[in-house]
């Protein structure tokens, strides 16, 4: 599997992601520039957490309408996969590729610790390494994670399967007490109508070596090694 | 030279926590009868364009485009 890091200045988590997936891969990943815009060659585009250009006038606009972003748009429209992470998800849902928003949390505080994620299905590339129905702990890392969307996109997203990973117990019990930043319906991440794009806000990166405290997200990039394996 | 001001708020149902945030300081600083509050931003455009209808224009779709988020934002443009 060849995987690529979009870079964008202000992105802080880039290394974190380069250290996971090579860890699955075996290979160091490819640096994207924010500048670049040739993406051939790539199975996977990631998109890592950090602030990309400051976050000014909303967490992701900038990055959402940079020139490496139009590449990703078109890598994920030829069938590409593409992966999101934190302020990847914010930039994800700020051009369009994925429904929704990340608005402020709920407590309006920053959130800097774990959380439970329950794996919705298992029948993608990104989860096939989970059991359906179990949790996997993921540090969180943000001050905008509250996911939003209208109703009728809510349901539109149930309904087809569409939500990856809701904020749940360790047991997989999806209650308010551990919904950590207000997202509607628990939602943690979710994806594309095609499945091949995954947003989410958790950072399943900081858990792949036992130097980390755990390997809980070791699985979806091993997972990701298995599905893309060229 | 036209100067366009673009105020973005926040779309009626959805949870604006600063708002809110914001009216509890006042009530704590005893400022009595004070309603919902909402909180949003407002930008300032010099545009070179001095034809007001297309001023406006120009500036609608700047806000459309990027300003706001029509998911989660609603945005109004006045000529000053």
């Amino acid at each position: 599997m060849k995987a690529g890091i979009v870079v964008f200045p202000g992105i802080n988590r880039e290394r974190d992601m380069a250290i996971a997936l090579e860890r699955s891969t075996g290979r160091a990943p490819r640096m994207i520039w924010h500048t670049e815009t040739d993406l051939s060659g790539l199975d996977l585009v990631v998109i890592p957490g950090g602030f990309s250009y400051g976050d000014y006038l909303r967490c992701g606009a900038m990055a959402g309408q940079s020139a490496v972003m139009q590449s990703v748009r078109t890598f994920a429209e030829a069938g590409g996969y593409v992966l999101g992470v934190c302020n990847g998800f914010q930039i994800l849902t700020e051009t369009g590729m994925l429904p929704g928003a990340l608005l402020r949390n709920a407590s309006l505080r920053f959130i800097s610790r774990d959380c439970y994620l329950r794996v919705e299905r298992n029948d993608t590339v990104f989860t096939r390494g989970y059991a359906k129905g179990s949790t996997f702990r993921a540090p969180m890392a943000h001050g905008d994670g509250n996911y939003f969307a209208d109703d009728a996109t809510l349901d539109r997203l149930e309904g087809e399967g569409r939500v990856a990973f809701r904020y749940a117990e360790p047991d997989g019990a999806v209650t308010l007490s551990v919904n950590p930043n207000g997202s509607a319906r628990s939602i943690a991440g979710i994806y594309s109508d095609n499945f091949r794009v995954l947003g989410l806000m958790p950072h399943p990166e900081d858990l792949v070596d036992p130097l980390m405290g755990g390997e809980d997200g070791k699985p979806l990039f091993d997972g990701l090694v298995q599905a893309l394996a060229a | 030279m036209t100067k366009a001001v673009v105020t973005i708020m926040l779309k009626e149902g959805v949870l604006d926590p600063q708002g809110k945030a914001i009216g509890h300081a006042l009530g704590n600083l005893g400022f009595s009868g004070v309603g919902e509050v909402r909180a949003g931003k407002v930008i300032e455009l010099e545009l070179a364009e001095t034809d007001p209808v297309r001023a406006r224009a120009a500036a609608e779709e700047m806000a459309r485009r990027l300003l706001a988020n029509t998911v989660i934002e609603s945005f109004k443009v006045e000529l000053a």
